[in-house]
Formats: C-alpha cells, sequence, structure tokens
C-alpha cells in the first residue's frame, strides 16, 4: 500500500536524526496503542528540524489516555486534498467481514456513524469466498468518493483485504486515507487489532504483544498465563471459569464494593494455579481482602479445597480471605477447610454471603 | 424429549486418543452417552479403552452409524476437523477446542452453511450439550443435573451453567437439555437456534438462558423471544461492571465502542417479557417461581 517514508525514533536525538534524514517538513507521531493522538497533542507538523525538537521533547513521556508515550513515528509530511476512511472488522451478528468506506475520513468512525450513517459505504464479505475485485468496486462506487480516486481507492481496500486475512486481524482500519493534490491515494495513517488465538501461525505477533501496555499486575499475571484484568477497588477476586469471574466482579460491586480484578483461573483450580493467583492479588497493595469463589464441576470440591490449603502454604497473604465453595462435593471440600479457619482465612455458604463478607472486610481495613 | 441429543445419540470423539479426548471421553461413555469411536488418521485400528480409532470421520460414520462428534483437537486442527466431519456425514458437531481463530470460525461457519446446510455445529470453546440422564457431549459434570425437565437451558458460559444446573437439582428441578453455546465471537449454534428447539420441545415448559457482555447474540435472543416464543424465559447477563474495552476471559466477551453492553442486554431482555435476575442465584430463584406457577 502506498505509505510515507518514516523512521521510529525513542528519544529526541533519535527524532532529530529521522528528521534529518527524510528532509523537512516532517509529522511527528506518538504510538501508543490508543484513539485520540491528535486531539492530545500527539500528532504535530514540524516544518524544520528545530520544530520536531520541540515536539518530540513535549511528545515523549506524554500521557494519552493513560498511555505514556515511549515510542515516535516520524514520517515525511503530505498535501492533503481529501480524507476517507477505510476498514474491515469482523460483523458477529452477520458472522462476514464487514468493510466500511467513507468519504468523511479524519475523524472517529463512531462519530461520521452516529451523526451522518449514510456517508458509510458497507459492504459484507462473505470469508469462505472472500472479496472480488467486481464487489470491492461497487462498494467503492457506493462510497461517492471523488472519483479521480477511485481506481487507487479499489487498489488500497483489495489489498487491505488480504492483510486483513492474512493477518488472522479483529480489525484493520485506514484514517485517514488521502487524495493528495496531485490525485494519488495514499496511506495515512493505520491501526491493526490482532487476534491473539492466531499467534500459532504467527510467531512474530507474541513479539507484538510485549508492547501491549499492561499495569505491574497485569505483567505479572501474564507473565504466569493468567486471564487477568486489573481494576481500580480493593476486593481482590479469583473464580474458576471466565463467566463465573465476571459474575464475581459483579456480585461484589452489587453489595456495595469495589472489585480490584478480575481474575479467571480456569476450571481445574489446582495448586499451582492457585498460589500463582494469590501472589498475584497479593502484590497488589490496594487489595484489602480476597474473596475466592470456586464452583466444582468435574474437579471436585475435595482437590479444590487441598488445593487451596497447598497454595496457602506455599504463599504469605496479607489479607484476609473469604471463600465460597459449591458444586461437586462441596461439603467434602468444606470439611477440609474447616480445620484451617481462622480470623484470615473464612467460608461462606453462598456467592452473595461471601461477597457481603469481603466487602465489609475491604471497607473496615481502609477505614 | 430433549433437544438435539439424546439416548440413541451416537457419538465419534475427533481427538479421542489425546489426554483431554481421552478423559472427557470416558467420562462421557461412564454417564451413558453411546462413545462408539474415535478418529486418528495415525492411529486407526487401535481402540482406546475398547473404544474403535478410524482415520477420518466417514469411516467412523460407515462402521458405527454414529450421528454426532465431539472436537478435542488442538485449535490449529479445528478447521479440519470440523470440515472432515461434516464431509464424513457427521450431523450434530460439539467443538469443545477454545483459542480458535475467529477468521477460522467464520469460514467454517460460512462453509458449513454453503456445503452443508443440514449440519449443526455447537461451539467452539464451549463446554457441550447435555440432555440429563440420556446424553453428555463434552466437559459438563453429569452429576450436577436433574434429569427429566422441565427446564431447558441455554449458555454463553461454562461455569456459569454448572451453577445454573446446579441451582436447579438443589431446588429439585429438571431439565430437559443443557446446551453451552460458548463463549467465541462466531458461534456455530446461537441462542435463537436453541431458544427455537426449546419452544418446539413438548418436554421444556421455560427455558432459562445466561448471557454475558459483547456482541448482540442476547438482543437477537430477546427479539425472537418477543416474536416467537410462548413459554416463559428467565435470564442472567454476565459482566455489568467490566470494564469497556477489556476481553473478560472469552474473547467474545469485550465492550467495544460503547456496544455490547450487560444494560442493553438485560433492557432488551426485560422488554421482551423476560424474567431478569442480577445474578446467577436471582436467575434460579426466578426460575423456580416460573416452575411452581406452571
Amino acid at each position: 500500500m502506498p505509505v510515507s517514508d518514516g523512521e521510529v525514533a525513542f528519544t529526541v536525538q533519535e527524532a532529530v536524526d529521522a528528521a534529518e534524514r527524510l528532509g523537512t517538513p516532517v509529522m511527528v507521531k506518538a504510538q501508543v496503542h490508543t484513539g485520540g493522538r491528535g486531539k492530545a497533542g500527539g500528532v504535530k507538523f514540524a516544518a524544520t528540524v528545530e520544530d520536531v525538537q520541540e515536539h518530540a521533547t513535549n511528545i515523549l513521556g506524554l500521557d494519552i489516555n493513560g498511555h505514556i508515550v515511549q515510542r515516535l513515528w516520524i514520517e515525511k509530511a503530505s498535501d492533503i486534498s481529501e480524507e476517507y476512511y477505510a476498514s474491515f472488522t469482523l460483523d458477529r451478528s452477520a458472522k462476514q467481514h464487514l468493510g466500511m468506506l467513507s468519504a468523511e475520513g479524519g475523524v472517529e468512525i463512531e462519530t461520521v456513524a452516529a451523526e451522518n450513517p449514510d456517508a458509510i459505504s458497507k459492504i459484507h464479505v462473505n470469508p469462505a469466498v472472500g472479496l472480488t475485485r467486481e464487489a470491492a468496486q461497487a462498494w467503492v462506487d457506493g462510497a461517492n468518493l471523488n472519483p479521480v480516486a477511485v481506481e487507487g481507492a479499489v487498489d488500497v481496500v483489495m489489498k487491505l483485504y488480504d492483510s486483513y486475512v492474512q493477518g488472522d486481524a479483529d480489525l484493520v482500519e485506514i484514517n485517514p486515507l488521502i487524495l493528495t493534490p496531485d490525485n494519488r491515494v495514499h496511506v495515512l495513517d493505520a491501526k491493526v487489532t490482532l487476534d491473539s488465538n492466531s499467534v500459532f501461525r504467527h510467531e512474530d505477533y507474541t513479539e507484538f504483544d510485549e508492547t501491549q501496555p499492561r499495569d505491574e499486575r497485569e505483567e505479572a499475571a501474564h507473565a504466569k498465563g493468567l486471564q487477568y484484568v486489573g481494576l481500580e477497588g480493593s476486593v481482590g477476586v479469583i473464580a474458576n471459569g471466565a463467566g463465573l469471574a465476571m459474575s464475581t466482579v459483579d456480585v461484589v460491586n452489587q453489595v456495595g464494593g469495589k472489585p480490584a480484578n478480575f481474575l479467571d483461573i480456569g476450571g481445574g483450580a489446582n495448586a499451582d494455579v492457585m498460589a500463582g493467583a494469590l501472589e498475584v492479588i497479593n502484590n497488589d497493595p490496594e487489595v484489602k481482602s480476597i474473596f475466592i469463589n470456586i464452583f466444582g464441576g468435574i474437579t471436585r470440591g475435595e482437590e479444590v479445597a487441598n488445593g487451596i490449603i497447598e497454595a496457602l502454604n506455599r504463599v504469605d497473604i496479607d489479607a484476609p480471605i473469604i471463600i465460597r465453595l459449591d458444586g461437586t462435593n462441596a461439603d467434602e471440600g468444606r470439611e477440609i477447610l474447616q480445620p484451617a479457619l481462622n480470623e484470615k482465612l473464612m467460608m461462606e455458604p453462598t456467592m452473595l454471603d461471601a461477597a457481603r463478607k469481603a466487602v465489609e472486610l475491604a471497607k473496615g481495613a481502609e477505614a | 424429549m430433549s433437544i438435539f441429543v439424546d439416548s440413541n445419540t451416537k457419538v465419534i470423539y475427533q481427538g479421542l486418543t489425546g489426554s483431554q479426548g481421552r478423559y472427557y471421553g470416558l467420562l462421557n461413555r461412564d454417564y451413558g452417552t453411546q462413545v462408539v469411536g474415535g478418529t486418528n488418521p495415525k492411529k486407526a485400528g487401535e481402540d482406546v479403552d475398547g473404544i474403535p480409532i478410524f482415520a477420518n470421520c466417514a469411516e467412523a460414520v460407515e462402521a458405527t452409524g454414529a450421528t454426532a462428534s465431539c472436537i478435542f483437537i488442538p485449535a490449529p486442527g479445528v478447521y479440519s476437523a470440523v470440515m472432515d466431519a461434516a464431509a464424513g456425514g457427521i450431523k450434530f458437531i460439539v467443538c469443545i477446542t477454545e483459542g480458535v481463530p475467529a477468521h477460522d470460525e467464520a469460514t467454517f461457519y460460512n462453509e458449513l452453511k454453503a456445503q452443508h446446510p443440514d449440519v449443526q455445529l455447537l461451539g467452539p470453546n464451549c463446554p457441550g450439550i447435555i440432555s440429563p440422564g440420556q446424553c453428555n457431549i463434552g466437559i459438563t459434570a453429569g452429576h450436577i443435573a436433574k434429569a427429566g425437565g422441565p427446564v431447558g437451558i441455554v449458555s454463553r458460559s461454562g461455569t456459569l451453567t454448572y451453577q445454573a444446573l446446579y441451582e436447579l437439582q438443589q431446588k429439585d428441578i429438571g431439565v430437559t437439555t443443557c446446551v453451552g453455546i460458548g463463549g467465541d465471537p462466531v458461534p456455530g449454534t446461537s441462542f435463537i437456534d436453541c431458544l427455537a428447539a426449546f419452544e418446539a420441545d413438548p418436554e421444556t415448559q421455560a427455558v432459562m438462558m445466561i448471557g454475558e457482555i459483547g456482541g448482540s447474540a442476547e438482543e437477537e435472543a430477546a427479539d425472537f423471544i418477543k416474536n416467537h416464543m410462548t413459554k416463559p424465559v428467565s435470564s442472567y447477563i454476565a459482566g455489568v461492571t467490566a470494564p469497556p474495552g477489556k476481553k473478560m476471559g472469552h474473547a467474545g466477551a469485550i465492550v467495544s465502542g460503547g456496544k455490547g453492553t450487560a444494560d442493553a442486554k438485560m433492557e432488551a431482555l426485560r422488554d421482551a417479557g423476560v424474567k431478569v435476575g442480577l445474578n446467577p442465584t436471582e436467575a434460579g430463584e426466578l426460575m423456580a417461581e416460573i416452575v411452581s406457577s406452571l
């Protein structure tokens, strides 16, 4: 695809050197995993090398929606006549790929969709068939681009579809796709989201994944292979299964508390996984109580209980723990836990009772 | 009665020779499921605890008359396994495997629709299906489900499905069939497929539906319930307080661009006359009320 010449820079000096090699004027662009960079002051035009120095100094270290800028992209500036938008994503309802093209580029597509939905030309592509040039042509024709841009736009969307499919992307988005004063169609900026399930055929994606911004807690959980999402509260949550973990977070909120995290340890709930999960939660200074919510299915209650006890022997936990154990052989499991109970390790019969207890303890510790 | 599978269903396990396939295949057989064969091109002619292994589904179907299969193949091989099952004459494919790329799912979904329109795929990334007392295909613990009806269950989440089965069992309420459709972006079987089957099943008199954030499957189900269902439905949606833009464990459980929130889903379901519980226990209690008034 036609893109601008450019270089990555991690320091002001690298940015200046890049600009000298490329020749001014250039654009100085923050490279962060979030949108809205322009509005936040993360994308600047630099007419001279001195401008590059100034903008790079300001942008490096800038906080954009919670993402600190550590990497810049310095590229040759382009003259723009018109700005368009093009993307592919999976339409979950239609169970097909969805292409969107609009003559109103340069702004967020959600805004266009809300204010002027007719300005978006859409195409559904059956993944078992693929995108034909004829279909792409008709789609582009429907977008009311400048007639001189049509042929170039068809080329770009055909290539965009190929990269979307070959790259196993959840989203590929070009915004803006521009028409230059000399009538070239050119890709000025893009966003790509990759499907982490496709790593087995894209080994290099692991490297990209390492550039994901994660807080310390998320980094530690990721290293242990745990499904963890950091939240802002004081009740640490451990549950087996994604649905139950989501539900546990909900219930803690419903009884007036604030969960510190979402953590799914999967179906097995053995001692190793439990110990790893407890370590991650214990290292979160905001956590004042821990709610372990386990439903025994194939894994029986006594196995779960033994796993918890063994994990507690391996990890020193500061915050009080409240366990709710239900499902297969829950009674046998509770019997195993009974002798270990004390003021730091409690058990409640239901999910709601356990949530209330965990929230009460967290609030008590905060007061 | 039940939907999709019953005591007559003969099942082939694709990946029976692997550790997961063997473990759950034998557990399912112990439950009473007719586990009549497995597939593995390298081990054709061998057996797993007396269950014969075939090179592919076509040979397994030919020899056993199986109509269903259960896939325990690692994610890179799932596309081929699904197409092998459909080409081999399997009519109901249950795919337990998680971690299948979304593009693969969208592709085999559409290929099945075009080339094998009579084949129903359940999953991927699902716990499977159980018609209690008759047939259990997948990873659900069979003993937590009471047989006999009158409730049918359909769910996007594994552990919340078990929770629902267990809560109903504690209340001495039976289940006709419990279907876990899975938490991925392109599930082979939708809520609507299951709701329509439950509506048509004379033994099922009420349905419990468990959803979660992400996509619009619950809203589409609400629309179906409003216009096509006479049987009462209770529901629970997980992820009310999930932060936007984060995948909550399941690949499909994500609120993006303000779409797919639990609140919007609950609102649509309430509007369709569904009794919506704020947590799994409440949803179970609502179902108990429905059952007592049947």
